[in-house]
C-alpha cells in the first residue's frame, strides 16, 4: 500500500508539472512576437498551404527525409511506434474502451518492437557517426536510454512476466477521480511507471519541446506573403511612432 | 598572413568529411575599433561589464524573437543538418556544423535561462559565458554566411542564420563588433552607400558610363540620377557602379529601361541596395539603412521601386521592406499608407529587376538576339538569399524559374549544375553574410568548395564557361576565389550582363 501511495503522489506531481510546464512553454512561445517574415522559401503562399506543409512535417518528416534517409527511417519507426503504443494505452484511461482503440490493440503490440528498434537505430547513429557523436550531450544518450527502458519494461510485461492490467487500470481510473485503488506489486510495473513519471517531469524542460516547438517555428509556419500584407510586431511598431 | 591560403582538394566521394576538431579555431575577422562601434551606438572593445551586457542582450532577444527562443529549445541533436553547411564541408571543423554552431549559443542559453542547465550543467552541455566562450562565438559566428541551407533540412526548420544574427547582436552589445560589416553600415548612414561613394563621384561615374555605352551602341542610353517624377526608382548595390563584372549588369538594366521606354532614376541618397544590418542581426540598424530608401521614394515621387541584382538586398526588400519601411501592399496604418498610396499597385512593390525584365520579355516589349550570347555556355548559380529568403513572381519557386527563363530567352546554351546544389538546396558562394572581407579569405576559399565541385562537374560535362547569378556578393566572391580552383575569374557574371549582350535596341 505504501508503494501505491507513493506512485499516486508521484503521478499527481509528474502530471501536474507536465501540464503546467507545457502550458507555460506554449503560451510563452505564442506570446513572443516574430517581428520579421522569415519562412524558408519557397514557402506556401496561403494559410491552407502552411497547414498542409505542417501536416507533411508532422506525419511524414518531410525535411528530415530530404536530409538523411537513415535518420528518417529510424525516426519514423520510433515515432510511429510510439504513437501507436500511446493510442493503445488509452484503454487504461477510459471505460468503456472506445471501439477504435479496441481495433488497434493487435497492431499496438508490434508497435512496441518498432519503437524500440527505431530507438536502437537512432542510438547507433549517435554513437557511430562521428558528426552526431560530436554534438551529443550526456542528456541525449540518457533520453534514448529512458525511452528504451520504458519500451523494454513494457514489452517484458506484455510478453514475459505479465501483469494485472485490470488492477493497473483501476489504479489510474481511480487517480482520475481522486480515489486510490491498489497497484499490483510487480517490479516491472514499478519500473515502467517510474520511468514514465520521469519522462513527464523532464518533458517541459528538455529537447522533447521539439514537439510543440515545430508548430511555432517561424521558418515553417509563416505564409510567404510579405509583399502583399504588412507584417509588424508591437515592439517594432513603437519604433515608428517614436520617430 | 603566415599560412598560404589554398583550395581544399575536391572530395572523391560526395560525402561529408571526417571531423577535424579545431581546424578553423584561429579564423578571426578584424574587430571593429571604438570609433566604428560608436558610429552605430555600440560600446567599444574594453567594456567592463561585457558579461552582464551579453547575458542581458540575450535575454532581451529571447523575448523579442520567437525564432530564437523556439530554436534554442527545439533542437534534438538529430544531426540532420550536420553535413549541410558548405563551411563544414570545406573545412571539416565540427564547429562549422550548423547544430554545433547553434550549440555555441545553446550551451550558454541552457546555463542562464533553463532549469536543468542551472542545476546540472554538465548533463545538458551547459557552460558559463567566459571571455574564451565569447572569443569562440566571435570566430565561429563569423564563419556562417547566414545562407539558411541548414534550415531546409532541419525537421523543425531551425535556421542557424537567425542564431548567428542574434549572436552577432549580442557580440556587438558586448563591444565585439566586426570591422567589415560595422564600418560599412557606418558609411551608409553617413554617405548613403557601402562603398562611401559621394554624390559627385556618382555623377561622374554615371556620366562616364553613358559615354561608354554610347561608344558601344551608338545610342543615348541614360543612367539618370535624382530625377523627380520618374516612374521607377532603381535601388541597386553600389558595386554595380564600378566593380567588374557588376557594371555590365547595370548597363543591362539601363538597356532594358531604355528599350521598354520606362522612365527611371537612381537616387544619390539611397544609392545602395545592400543592407548589412541584416548581417549583424540588428533590427534598428537594418531599419535605419532601409529608411533612406523610403525617404528617397517619397521625395522623388516614384511609382515603382525596383531592386537590382543583389541577394541579401532582395531578401531585405522582398521579405522585410514592407515591415521595416512600408514598401509593399496591404498596410492599414498611417505610416505605411503614406508611401503605399503613392506607389502603383498594378505592379508588385518592390519588384526585382528580373521580374521586370521577364515580364517585358513575355509581353514582347523587349526582344533578344540569342546568338549574341553564343560564345557563352551558361550555368546558373542560385544565390542563397534569393533562393531561401525571398521569392519572385506570383508562383511558388518563381525565384528559380524567372532568372532561368531570362537566361534561356537570351542565350542558346544552358546547363544545370547537379541536383542538390541548386534551387532551394543551393550552396552559398562562401562569401555572404558579412564574410566578404580579405581577413576571412581562408574560410571563403574553403567554403566555396561544394559550389566549385558542382561547377567543375558542368565544366567537364558541357564545357560551361559562364556562371550567371543575381548577387553582387556572389560576383565579388567568385571573382576572388575562382582562380584558387583553377578557373578564370571572368567565368562569373550577372544575368543582366547576358541580357545586355542580347537585347535588341534601336528604334521600335
Ligand atoms: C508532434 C509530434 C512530434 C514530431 C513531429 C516529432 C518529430 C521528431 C523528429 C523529426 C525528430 C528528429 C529525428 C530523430 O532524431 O529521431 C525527433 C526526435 C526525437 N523525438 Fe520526436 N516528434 C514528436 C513527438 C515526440 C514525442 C511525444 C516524444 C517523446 C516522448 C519524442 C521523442 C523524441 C526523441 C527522444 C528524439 C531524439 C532521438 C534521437 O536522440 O536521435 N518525439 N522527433
Ligand atoms: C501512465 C501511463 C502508462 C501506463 C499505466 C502503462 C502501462 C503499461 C502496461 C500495463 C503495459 C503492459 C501491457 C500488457 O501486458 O498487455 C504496458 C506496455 C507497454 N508500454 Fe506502457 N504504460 C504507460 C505509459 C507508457 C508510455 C508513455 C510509453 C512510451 C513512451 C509506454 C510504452 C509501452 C510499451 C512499448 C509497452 C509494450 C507494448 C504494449 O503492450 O503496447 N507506456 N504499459
Ligand atoms: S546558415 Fe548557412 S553558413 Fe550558416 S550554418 Fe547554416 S548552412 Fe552554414
Ligand atoms: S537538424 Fe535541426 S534538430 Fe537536427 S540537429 Fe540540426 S538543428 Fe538540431
Amino acid at each position: 500500500m505504501t508503494m501505491t501511495i507513493m506512485f499516486a503522489v508521484l503521478f499527481y506531481f509528474a502530471a501536474g508539472l507536465f501540464a503546467v510546464g507545457l502550458i507555460y512553454r506554449i503560451t510563452s512561445y505564442a506570446r513572443i512576437p516574430a517581428p520579421l517574415k522569415i519562412p524558408t522559401t519557397p514557402a506556401p503562399r496561403t494559410r491552407f498551404g502552411v497547414v498542409m506543409l505542417m501536416a507533411r512535417e508532422v506525419f511524414l518528416f518531410q525535411s528530415l527525409f530530404k536530409a538523411s534517409l537513415w535518420t528518417w527511417l529510424f525516426s519514423a519507426m520510433f515515432h510511429a511506434g510510439l504513437a501507436l503504443v500511446l493510442l493503445r494505452h488509452i484503454r487504461y484511461f477510459v471505460n468503456p474502451v472506445w471501439a477504435w482503440v479496441e481495433f488497434i490493440q493487435p497492431f499496438g503490440i508490434y508497435a512496441g518492437f518498432l519503437m524500440v528498434a527505431g530507438l536502437l537505430g537512432l542510438w547507433a547513429r549517435r554513437v557511430l557517426v562521428d558528426r552526431v557523436r560530436y554534438i551529443s550531450t550526456p542528456s541525449d544518450h540518457l533520453m534514448l536510454a529512458l525511452l528504451i527502458g520504458i519500451g523494454v519494461s513494457g514489452l517484458i510485461m506484455k510478453f514475459i512476466t505479465h501483469t494485472d492490467i485490470v488492477a493497473i487500470k483501476s489504479f489510474f481510473m481511480g487517480l482520475m477521480s481522486f480515489s486510490i485503488n491498489p497497484l499490483p506489486t510487480d517490479a516491472m510495473i514499478y519500473t515502467h511507471l517510474s520511468l514514465i513519471a520521469l519522462l513527464l517531469i523532464i518533458f517541459p524542460f528538455s529537447k522533447l519541446l521539439h514537439a510543440p516547438g515545430l508548430f511555432f517555428s517561424p521558418s515553417r509556419n509563416q505564409v510567404e506573403n510579405s509583399r502583399d500584407i504588412r507584417h509588424i510586431s508591437p515592439w517594432a511598431a513603437k519604433l515608428e511612432s517614436g520617430k | 598572413m603566415a599560412i598560404e591560403i589554398k583550395a581544399p582538394p575536391y572530395r572523391v566521394f560526395n560525402i561529408a568529411p571526417a571531423i577535424k576538431p579545431g581546424a578553423m579555431e584561429n579564423s578571426k575577422t578584424f574587430l571593429a575599433n571604438d570609433k566604428i562601434q560608436a558610429g552605430l551606438g555600440f560600446p567599444g572593445q574594453e567594456v567592463e561589464d561585457w558579461h552582464d551586457r551579453a547575458i542581458g542582450k540575450m535575454g532581451e532577444l529571447l523575448g523579442k524573437y520567437r525564432s530564437l527562443k523556439v530554436y534554442m529549445d527545439a533542437c534534438v541533436h538529430c544531426g540532420a543538418c550536420s553535413d549541410k553547411c558548405h563551411y563544414f564541408l570545406g573545412t571539416g571543423d565540427p564547429k562549422n556544423m550548423p547544430v554545433a554552431r547553434q550549440d555555441l549559443m545553446r550551451s550558454v542559453y541552457r546555463r542562464y535561462f533553463t532549469l536543468p542547465g542551472k542545476i546540472f550543467p554538465k548533463l545538458v552541455g551547459a557552460r558559463d559565458l567566459t571571455r574564451d566562450v565569447l572569443n569562440e562565438w566571435y570566430n565561429y559566428f563569423h564563419q556562417c554566411s547566414e545562407c539558411r541551407r541548414c534550415s531546409v533540412f532541419c525537421p523543425y526548420g531551425i535556421d542557424t542564420a537567425e542564431i548567428t544574427m542574434a549572436a552577432r547582436e549580442i557580440l556587438d552589445a558586448a563591444g565585439y563588433g566586426q570591422k567589415y560589416s560595422n564600418e560599412i553600415i557606418g558609411k551608409v548612414h553617413v554617405i548613403g552607400n557601402n562603398l562611401g561613394l559621394p554624390k559627385a563621384a556618382l555623377i561622374d561615374t554615371l556620366e562616364g558610363l553613358e559615354e561608354d555605352v554610347k561608344e558601344d551602341t551608338g545610342l543615348d542610353i541614360r543612367f539618370p540620377l535624382d530625377v523627380k517624377g520618374a516612374e521607377v526608382l532603381l535601388i541597386t548595390p553600389s558595386a554595380d557602379f564600378f566593380a567588374e563584372p557588376h557594371i555590365d549588369s547595370l548597363i543591362g538594366y539601363g538597356k532594358v529601361f531604355h528599350s521598354a521606354g520606362i522612365s527611371w532614376t537612381l537616387s544619390s541618397m539611397a544609392s545602395e541596395a545592400g543592407n548589412f544590418g541584416i548581417f549583424i542581426g540588428n533590427y534598428e540598424q537594418m531599419r535605419k539603412v532601409a529608411l533612406r530608401i523610403r525617404q528617397a521614394a517619397l521625395e522623388l515621387g516614384v511609382k515603382r521601386i525596383v531592386v537590382g541584382e543583389c541577394g541579401h538586398a532582395w531578401r531585405v526588400a522582398y521579405s522585410f521592406w514592407n515591415t521595416l519601411i512600408g514598401v509593399g501592399d496591404g498596410a492599414n496604418d498611417p505610416y505605411a499608407i503614406e508611401l503605399q498610396k503613392q506607389l502603383d499597385h498594378r505592379y508588385k512593390q518592390p519588384m526585382h529587376i528580373c521580374e521586370l525584365t521577364w515580364d517585358l520579355a513575355e509581353r514582347k516589349i523587349i526582344t533578344f538576339d540569342k546568338e549574341a550570347n553564343d560564345k557563352h555556355i551558361i550555368t546558373f548559380h542560385d544565390s542563397c538569399n534569393v533562393a531561401r529568403g525571398s521569392g519572385m513572381g506570383d508562383m511558388y519557386g518563381g525565384q528559380f524559374e524567372i532568372p532561368r527563363n531570362i537566361v534561356k530567352a537570351v542565350a542558346n546554351h544552358f546547363h544545370e549544375m547537379p541536383d542538390g546544389t541548386t534551387h532551394e538546396q543551393t550552396f552559398c558562394c562562401g562569401g555572404g553574410g558579412g564574410l566578404l572581407t580579405d581577413d576571412l579569405l581562408d574560410i571563403r576559399v574553403k567554403g566555396s568548395l561544394p559550389r566549385m565541385e558542382a561547377l567543375q562537374h558542368v565544366v567537364d560535362a558541357h564545357g560551361v564557361n559562364f556562371m550567371a547569378c543575381i548577387c553582387a556578393i556572389c560576383k565579388s566572391q567568385f571573382t576572388k576565389v575562382l582562380p584558387y580552383y583553377g578557373f578564370d575569374r571572368r567565368l562569373i557574371g550577372g544575368v543582366h550582363q547576358l541580357v545586355s549582350n542580347a537585347i535588341k535596341l534601336g528604334d521600335k
